[in-house]
């Protein structure tokens, strides 16, 4: 973020920005700095809510609200803010937030709420949402807020939905609920189990930093390449 | 001492302005919920009400039809099923005949996380427990959750014993969970290995509801038959 300050500075002042930031704002969370697979933020729901895939979608999801939502009226409110209160008042937004998402969820489907159980509440301290409203949202515009909530929500919920997968797949021999294999197939129980979680998710955290590295160890090279020449 | 109380001033503005934003957006974020929660809660209620039908239905296996009978300390009076404010309210369910197949009956309790609230069936003629069905819990996914997926802790309640003893004001043997295989009492329930509590929970709410209910329908089971 800090190597260009001229775009966050120009997306503080003029804020429906022009199309080539926001993109980079939205394509950050999904991929360079995912929350889950790189800041290793939201731990707490990445790893107990995605034994299925339907539970990592609907958490995902509502997540993903809350996260909009709260950047934008962070964003929008940051000069009437004053900066003492802003934790306060921040906690106090995506509060509003979990609780409207908690009564959708429960109009939508019972059976998803149910399921889902402790965990919509815990969405209000879910770091990532407070990370973004402090550290994106209080200093962007709302547009740039927009798409920087959209995209860190987008991510999040890709990275559970990689999770639930697995863990559906392996744990229940189903996905989205849907049976895949036979009757002869044995479920790994543990990898519904909290510990499945964890394995589950150092599996994908071994293939995403060994991607980091592969990429890393041959843009050197290149760039070496580049001044030889 | 002029810049001490410019300085004084600042912060007083400065506390003013921080009581007017936290006022501000907490009325507006009190707004929110309550439009939302206005907006929502028929849905919610009707979904409610229909997960509770359903339940009601799996609960009492043969049933077709259902009247709901509202205690009021006393005795048994047809309640209006559409009208879910009522209090002590249980549900007779028919069968295609209008017989009395069973009596599905809502229970709560403490689980660990937050309360459970379940739905059993209790068949009077045979004093047994016929069907049993989760209808909110908070408990943990992947585990105490299983209260109401598991197959095996599910078979508990076919025919779990509710019998009344020889003064009919209590039951006999009491309902309690036992550990996960040593099962052997039909009043014992078998509890979900790594789901104790989440078990026990359960025991112990249907324990105390059958307590309660178990002896008043048996008393009053004419009531419930004839209307």
């Amino acid at each position: 973020m800090e190597s260009k300050p001229k775009g966050k500075l120009a997306a503080y002042f003029h804020f429906p920005q022009g199309d080539g930031l926001s993109t980079d704002e939205f394509i950050k969370g999904l991929w360079r700095e995912n929350p889950v697979l790189v800041q290793v933020l939201g731990m707490c729901p990445t790893l107990a809510v995605t034994n299925s895939a339907t539970n990592a979608m609907a958490m995902g999801l509502a997540t993903l609200f809350v996260l909009v939502m709260s950047n934008i009226l962070v964003s929008s409110l940051r000069n009437v803010i004053p900066k003492q209160v802003r934790i306060a008042t921040y906690i106090l937004i995506i509060a509003t937030f979990v609780t409207v998402a908690d009564y959708v969820i429960q109009a939508i489907s019972l059976d998803v709420h149910k399921a889902l159980g402790a965990f919509i509440p815990l969405i209000v301290v879910n770091c990532i949402i407070l990370g973004r409203a402090e550290a994106f949202a209080s200093k962007n515009g709302v547009w740039a807020s927009f798409m920087d909530g959209l995209g860190m929500g987008v991510g999040f919920t890709f990275a559970l939905l990689l999770l639930g997968f697995i863990r559906e797949i392996l744990g229940s021999g189903s996905l989205f609920g849907v049976s895949l294999f036979a009757d002869s197939f044995q479920d790994w129980v543990i990898m519904i189990l909290p510990s499945g979680g964890f394995f589950a998710l150092a599996a994908w955290l071994l293939l995403f930093n060994g991607l980091k590295l592969r990429k890393k160890e041959t843009q050197p090279e290149q760039s070496r390449e580049e001044v030889l020449i | 001492m002029t810049e001490e109380t410019m300085e004084k001033a600042k912060t007083e503005v400065g506390s003013f302005k921080m009581f007017q934003a936290m006022v501000g957006i907490g009325i507006l974020c009190a707004l929110a919920i309550v439009v939302t929660y206005q907006t929502t809660l028929p849905v919610i209620t009707k979904n409610k009400a229909e997960a509770l039908e359903k339940a009601i239905y799996k609960v009492l296996p043969g049933a077709q039809t259902r009247k709901n009978f509202q205690w009021d300390g006393q005795k048994f009076s047809e309640a209006d099923p559409s009208d879910h404010s009522l209090k002590d309210v249980i549900y007779a369910g028919l069968d295609g005949d209008g017989l009395l197949v069973g009596i599905a009956i809502e229970a709560r309790g403490q689980g660990f996380q937050d309360a459970i609230q379940v739905l059993y069936g209790f068949d009077p003629e045979k004093e047994i427990i016929i069907g049993f069905y989760v209808l909110d819990s908070r408990e943990t996914p992947g585990l105490g959750d299983k209260i109401s997926s598991d197959p095996g802790f599910q078979e508990n309640f076919k025919a779990l014993a509710a019998r009344l003893d020889n003064s009919g004001k209590k039951l006999e043997h009491a309902i309690q969970t036992v550990k996960h295989g040593t099962k052997s009492k039909p009043w014992e329930i078998d509890a979900i290995t790594g789901a104790t509590i989440s078990s026990k929970a359960v025991g112990a709410i249907l324990n105390h509801s059958a307590q309660f209910w178990a002896p008043i329908i048996k008393a009053h089971i004419d009531e419930l038959r004839t209307k």
